[in-house]
């Protein structure tokens, strides 16, 4: 018996590129599967063959127990989408845009009415309800998008990079969201970049890469594959490096990895926080001041990283993306980076996104 | 608080077409909202049409000669079913740069995902787009009265001329519609939409008498749907210049134009709503 999303064999072809090459997965009914991928892997060529919007050249996709392929329409009724773009109508205000929704999800006019204020209410956008959707900030109309796509509470939903370009403190609401819709025994598939967020919000993750599952399980599963923690230093002089690289070696299980431009030196150890605090101690008892030091587990970057032997963003620099220190993409400038994407090679687009 | 409500059940449709027909006034009617919301759209819709009235008849008026007078008064009755004609037809822009805004804002997906109707989100932008032409052409008629434009004949033929202008403009907009979901932004379709009209609304009976034009080029412009329209809206306001030219568009004008219209309708309803179908933003 297939789950409430259940896909096999998926694969969809643009022109010479393979976005999808065989895609299976089995999301069981109120759970959620992280798809996890860079730009580029196939997440949301996945997530459109599973909604109706885009026609899989081979394999089975089974959606709330319906075939895709057969009855797409009435798999439409069963579900709720929110795609990349927070897909509202900016000169409908948001009490507008979730009625116009509603109605056109079959409801009756007085029902889509009554539905969009509490949606509004639960979404805390009832301040806003009567303002065009233009004036709202980018949370906003995340929020009023994922409204629309709850209208008749779907069992399932999907979700392709929910807060990608959302600042910190709305990433944060979002997944609180997200999180009461599963506890509401929703089955949701969600798809980012953000290994973060698949972390936090996802029972299963499947890595995607080239348009393939390169590995699939819990978290924690994908962790305890990357292997142990380390300690991570940065010393405050330069001069320091290699008294602290011999001060590592002592209590380490491997070789230290050293980056001489940010003075952060690196160690494989096993002994948790007790060991940390000797390692400071006998960093203070040589006198090497020290500017930071933490004991790391392995992330889901790693995990990445491990998988497929190149960081989740390999193409952050063709689309102008910013990389912070931890190699993650900086947000801050995705609505233009979707623009310019759109100007690209149509099939080229669809695979990359 | 739960995000999750009990209450909310999609109902079942009734018949297809009864769907099909409340999809399409759902979207119409948003169509509409936002047109309001965006006035200065409505405004420059109206400002191209009126600056064409002023500039022919002024500029152009002295020196056309129609049905062997050149009386600048003539020229202008002469002159208003072809910019009637043409305003209508320049809504193709519109409705092109409409969709092709929803299909690059992610809208179109949001719609295909939704369990509605196939051709109602370009029905009813078509409906909306009509709307729009109907209060342009109002707005027009009242100018065109003021600068001296009369009709001679009954009401029944005034208004079955401006249905067929509403006919017109309405099969235009589904030429609009496929340009939309064809390019990839919606600078493009505004561009797109307009170009080709300029050639088909110039060549063609709207300015001149094609009886002057070279005899290639004349059976272009008898033969051209724009002009059957131009030419039935002429016979039927009993404006002076109607064609004597014996093809049979410019000998059954009123028959050709809905001719015309209805092909233009089904083929173009039918390739735009495969394309949609298949949309991929």
């Amino acid at each position: 018996m297939p789950g409430a999303i259940y896909a096999e064999g998926l694969v969809k072809t643009f022109g010479d590129v393979r976005a999808l090459d065989g895609v299976d997965f089995d999301v069981p009914e109120g759970t959620v599967l992280g798809l996890l991928g860079p730009n580029g892997a196939g997440k949301t060529t996945a997530v459109r063959c599973l909604t109706t919007l885009l026609r899989p050249d081979r394999g089975k996709a089974i959606v709330a127990g319906i075939d895709v392929l057969k009855n797409p329409n009435e798999v439409r009724r069963s579900i709720g989408l929110s795609g990349q773009f927070a897909a509202v109508d900016e000169y409908l205000t948001g009490r507008e845009n979730l009625q116009m929704v509603g109605r056109l999800y079959q409801m009756k006019a007085k029902d889509a009415k009554v539905r969009a204020g509490e949606l509004l209410e639960q979404f805390n956008l009832a301040d806003a309800a009567d303002r065009p959707a233009k004036t709202y900030s980018g949370g906003m109309r995340r929020r009023l998008d994922l409204a629309a796509a709850l209208v008749v509470s779907p069992p399932v939903m999907f979700m392709d990079e929910p807060t990608t370009g959302l600042d910190p403190r709305n990433r944060q609401q979002l997944w609180e969201v997200i999180k009461r819709l599963v506890s509401g025994g929703t089955t949701l598939l969600l798809t980012t970049q953000y290994l973060e967020e698949a972390d936090h919000l996802a029972h299963d993750i499947c890595v995607v890469d080239h348009g393939r599952v390169i590995a699939r399980g819990t978290s924690d599963q994908l962790k305890a594959r990357t292997g142990g923690e380390r300690v991570e230093v940065v010393v405050h002089e330069r001069e320091h490096i290699a008294t602290a690289s011999e001060v590592l070696r002592g209590f380490g299980k491997g070789e230290t990895t050293v980056e001489e431009h940010t003075r952060k030196l690196t160690m494989p150890v096993t002994g948790g926080a007790k060991l940390l605090a000797e390692v400071i101690r006998e960093l203070d008892t040589r006198g090497i001041e020290i500017d930071d030091i933490g004991l790391r587990r392995p992330t889901l970057d790693d995990v990445f990283i491990s998988l497929t032997g190149h960081l989740a963003e390999t193409e952050a620099e063709e689309n102008g993306g910013v990389q912070d220190a931890k190699g993650r993409k900086t947000k801050a400038k995705q609505e233009p980076v979707q623009d310019k994407d759109k100007d690209k090679d149509k099939a080229k687009k669809e695979a990359a996104s | 608080m739960s995000v999750v409500s009990d209450t909310v059940r999609v109902a079942q449709p009734g018949s297809a077409i009864g769907q099909s027909v409340r999809d399409s006034l759902v979207v119409a009617q948003r169509n509409l909202i936002r047109m309001s919301r965006i006035p200065e759209m409505v405004i420059f819709g109206l400002i191209q049409p009126i600056m064409f009235v002023v500039l022919f008849s002024y500029v152009f008026g002295g020196s056309m000669t129609i049905a062997g007078s050149n009386n600048p008064d003539r020229y202008r009755e002469f002159l208003m079913a072809g910019i009637f004609a043409q305003t209508v037809t320049f809504a193709t822009a519109g409705a092109g740069a409409g969709i092709a805004d929803d299909m690059h804002k992610g809208l179109i997906d949001r719609f295909r995902s939704l369990p509605m109707a196939r051709g109602a989100v370009l029905t009813g932008r078509t409906l909306a787009d009509l709307v729009q032409t109907a209060l342009t052409l109002l707005v027009l008629a009242v100018v065109a009265l003021l600068v001296g434009w009369r009709t001679h004949t009954s009401v029944g033929e005034v208004l079955g001329a401006f249905g067929l202008l509403l006919l017109a403009g309405y099969a235009f907009t589904w030429i609009g519609a496929l340009i939309g979901l064809s390019v990839r932004t919606p600078e493009a379709a505004t561009s797109g939409g307009l170009i080709w009209l300029f050639p088909v609304t110039f060549v063609s009976n709207a300015f001149v008498d094609t009886g002057q034009m070279t005899p290639w080029l004349r059976h272009v412009a008898d033969w051209n749907p724009f002009s059957a329209t131009v030419q039935a809206c002429r016979e039927l306001f009993g404006n002076p210049g109607v064609s004597q030219s014996d093809a049979w568009p410019m000998q059954h004008p009123v028959w050709a134009s809905l001719i015309y219209s209805i092909a233009i309708i089904v083929i173009f309803r039918t390739l735009a709503v495969r394309k949609y179908r298949s949309a991929t933003a």
